[in-house]
């Protein structure tokens, strides 16, 4: 069992997100992470899924997303050398006394503050799901209020297109 | 040329091809209706919805073309949905079109709103719901297309009836259908035809495993000179029972649950395992890591999520049966000689045939009807049936001669599916006898479809295996839970013959073995209305052989 991420792009249409979510749910298959968005062309949308599983698993999952035919292409990308990114915003408590600690921890993440509140802070956050985490933890002793992520988006590095 | 949606779309039909739909009017489909009224498309009114969709999908399963229906918003569009799940259980391809509420209405829990295209995304190939008028003559190309190519499926079209109404200039759609998403497949790998072909030539106990997959390709001429020149036994599935003459010195019947002993010893011992186009059901492997324990497989099927679903093979091969078999075909040394192998077959045939004993209540043994059934059309007849242990036998006794000639519910199991089935099969092919081999539960499921069959003069056979039971789940109860018939003794049913002469159809009754083929007989003389004879047979006949669930199949049950 391993982790694997998918490349899915498909056709920029109503009901398509309904139809690999009804897919993997019909099929037993476990979504770990589902991120999609409008590609550089405006009728195609990509997905990068994370799903967990053996290889024929994997094998499966693809092969039964081809047969959707509104998905156009799926890559298994997790072997290849990715570029991947979250986002992550936390709302924290931050009364005065422990601002300064707060801000130096953000500062430490290359994350950044984008709205102060009497007694809350929001941050933002990039990057892997392993900086995801830990920026998580070192705020957790503050008081987390309210956290949203979004799903994991990935991009090979180099020329190719896939 | 101005034309209104619903005219377009019957344009539409008219470029595919369609001559026949099945259908139910209502108040979304009233604008298609006005305009069928005018059509020279044949629209069948059917009883219930759910018997439009099965007589669609028998008449592609005898014909090879799509099947249309067609059905109201909401509760319509709903009595479609076991229909279309069969149809997608058995890959049968069928184009249901069904009314919705007007577009500005939709969402709002509008009367008679269902959302079908959402309730059929799991159990269709693909779906539609129209957004604009000017995209039916597109979405009607692109159903059909995808529908009738690769692995054949339902699809269905939501029609929301503003749309239908509406008139715009008709263009008929000439051009090719484009979909980046989905390519019909052509060709196959060369390589693994040589490496098949080879593996096929130096083997020494070969089986073929045949099944749905070669009526959809129309190859059982193909398979025919595969198993003929290479002297290789043919077992077929149930859906692949009429790719494979029954009467052939080859055939085995079917492999599997209810397997014949001779086939599924020979998926024991053989050394190569030929899989043409099936998809390794669990009612075929039973226990799979002693499913063809000696073998090595070759697996030929059009759809790549097949390959490995539930089996490891060895050489799988991608691609179109005929096409592939004519590949192969190409490279196989005929052989003249029958060998050890041919002759260890011919000693199980022998040893251990199909076989029933006589009634213990003097009653007619349901398996000699279906005998006599396939003595008296030869083999000849399209056999319909409903699901149980009536499906078992006509599987088991009736030899088949034709491809495309055994109708039944094999991936669903969907009873009720036998009646509207054998209407639809009727309406595709007149001059076949047709007839629907049911048992007393099952036939009571849609028997209002007599209703159409007498409407439009259709001579179908319906003969009922009337056991009182609902018989193959009494036989589990039998065999697995003590002999505790919780809720399967259905004697309290109606006068079959008067049921039958109430709706205008022939209605007999039949008490002893004397007298079947009498009926039989009778019944296929009548050419203007339905007969429906009711078989008053063994009330304890079980279904042997019989592998239980998740076994070996080398554990049958019954005697040998
Ligand atoms: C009460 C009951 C008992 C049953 N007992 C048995 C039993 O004992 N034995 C048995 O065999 N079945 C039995 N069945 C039926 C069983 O459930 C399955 O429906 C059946 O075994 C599947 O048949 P198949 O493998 O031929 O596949 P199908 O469902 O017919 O599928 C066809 C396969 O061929 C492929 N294909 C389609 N078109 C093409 C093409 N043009 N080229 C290449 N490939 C193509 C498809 O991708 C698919 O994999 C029973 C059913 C019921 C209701
Ligand atoms: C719609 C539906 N409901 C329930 C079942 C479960 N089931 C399978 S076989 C069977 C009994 C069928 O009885 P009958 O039609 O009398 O046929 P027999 O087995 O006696 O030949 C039942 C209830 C089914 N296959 N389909």
């Amino acid at each position: 069992m391993k982790k694997h991420t998918l490349a899915v792009t498909v056709e920029n249409k109503p009901g398509v997100l309904t139809r690999v979510a009804t897919l993997f749910r019909r099929r037993g298959y476990n979504i770990d992470s589902l991120a999609v968005g409008e590609t550089e062309n405006p009728s195609i949308s990509r997905m990068t899924i994370d799903v967990t599983g053996d290889d024929k698993i994997i094998e499966q999952v693809s092969k039964q997303l081809y047969k959707l035919v509104d998905v156009i292409k799926v890559v298994d990308i997790t072997e290849e050398r990715l570029v991947t990114r979250e986002l992550i915003l936390i709302k924290v408590k931050a009364d005065p006394s422990v601002r300064s600690e707060i801000v130096q921890l953000v500062e430490i993440f290359r994350a950044r503050i984008v709205d102060i509140g009497k007694n809350s802070l929001i941050i933002e956050a990039t990057g892997d799901a392993g900086k995801m985490e830990a920026i998580e933890d070192s705020l957790k002793p503050f008081g987390i209020l309210e956290l949203v992520r979004t799903g994991k988006i990935a991009i090979v590095r180099g020329p190719q297109h896939f | 040329m101005k034309l209104k949606g619903a005219e377009i779309l019957l344009q539409s039909l008219k470029q595919e091809g369609v001559d026949t739909i099945f259908g139910y009017p209502g108040g979304t489909v009233l604008p298609i209706y006005d305009a069928l009224y005018d059509s020279d498309i044949r629209h069948i009114l059917v009883r219930h919805e759910q018997g439009a969709a099965h007589a669609a999908d028998a008449y592609a399963r005898v014909t090879g073309k799509t099947g249309v229906c067609i059905a109201t918003s909401g509760p319509g569009a709903t009595n479609l949905v076991t229909g279309i799940a069969t149809a997608n259980m058995d890959s049968i391809p069928m184009v249901c079109f069904t009314g919705q509420v007007a577009s500005p209405l939709i969402g709002r829990d509008a009367f008679q709103e269902a959302d079908i295209t959402g309730i059929t995304m799991p159990i269709t190939k693909h779906n539609y719901v129209l957004e604009r008028t000017e995209d039916v003559t597109r979405i009607v190309k692109e159903a059909f297309y995808i529908a009738s190519t690769n692995r054949p499926g339902p699809v269905v079209v939501d029609l929301p009836k503003d749309l239908m109404e509406k008139e715009i200039e008709y263009e008929p759609y000439n051009s090719e259908v484009s979909l980046r998403g989905y390519r019909v497949m052509k060709g196959c790998n060369y390589g693994q035809v040589v490496s098949a072909s080879e593996l096929i030539n130096k083997s020494e106990r070969p089986v073929i495993y045949a099944g749905g997959g070669v009526i959809a390709s129309d190859a059982a001429e193909e398979l025919r000179e595969l198993a003929e020149k290479r002297k290789i036994p043919v077992t077929t599935t149930l859906m692949g029972m009429s790719a494979f003459p029954g009467n052939n010195y080859l055939s085995l019947g079917m492999l599997g649950m209810h397997g014949t002993r001779y086939a599924n010893y020979a998926i024991g011992e053989c050394d190569l395992l030929i899989a043409v186009g099936v998809r390794f059901d669990d009612r075929v492997t039973g226990k799979i890591a002693e499913f063809a324990p000696h073998a090595r497989i070759i697996h030929i099927d059009i759809d790549a999520a097949e390959i490995g679903k539930n089996v490891d093979v060895h050489i799988p091969i991608v691609g179109e049966v005929k096409e592939v078999l004519q590949a192969i075909n190409k490279r196989i040394e005929t052989v003249e000689e029958f060998s050890e192998w041919n002759q260890t077959i011919d000693r199980w045939k022998s040893e251990y045939p199909l076989r029933y004993g006589a009634s213990s209540e003097g009653r007619i043994m349901p398996q000699h009807v279906i005998e006599k059934i396939s003595d008296l059309t030869q083999g000849e007849a399209i056999i319909t049936t409903e699901v149980g242990q009536n499906q078992m036998w006509a599987a088991h006794y009736y030899k088949f001669k034709n491809p495309r000639s055994f109708v039944t519910s094999g991936g669903l199991g969907t009873m009720g599916f036998g009646l509207p089935a054998a209407i639809g099969a009727k309406i595709a092919c007149p001059d076949r006898p047709v007839i629907d081999i049911a048992g007393d539960g099952s036939i009571q499921m849609n028997i209002q479809e007599l209703g159409t069959a007498v409407a439009y003069k259709i001579p179908v056979i319906v003969c009922i295996l009337n056991n009182q039971y609902l018989g193959m789940v009494r036989q589990w109860q039998s065999l697995f839970y003590g002999g505790r018939f919780s809720y399967t003794d259905i004697s309290s049913q109606p006068d079959f013959v008067k049921l039958a002469e109430a709706y205008g159809a022939v209605g007999m009754r039949v008490k002893t073995t004397q007298e079947v083929d009498g009926a039989l007989r009778e019944a296929l003389k009548v050419t203007d209305r339905p007969v429906v004879i009711d078989f008053r047979v063994d009330r304890m006949a079980d279904v042997y052989p019989m592998v239980a669930p998740g076994e070996s199949l080398l554990n049958m049950l019954g005697e040998e």
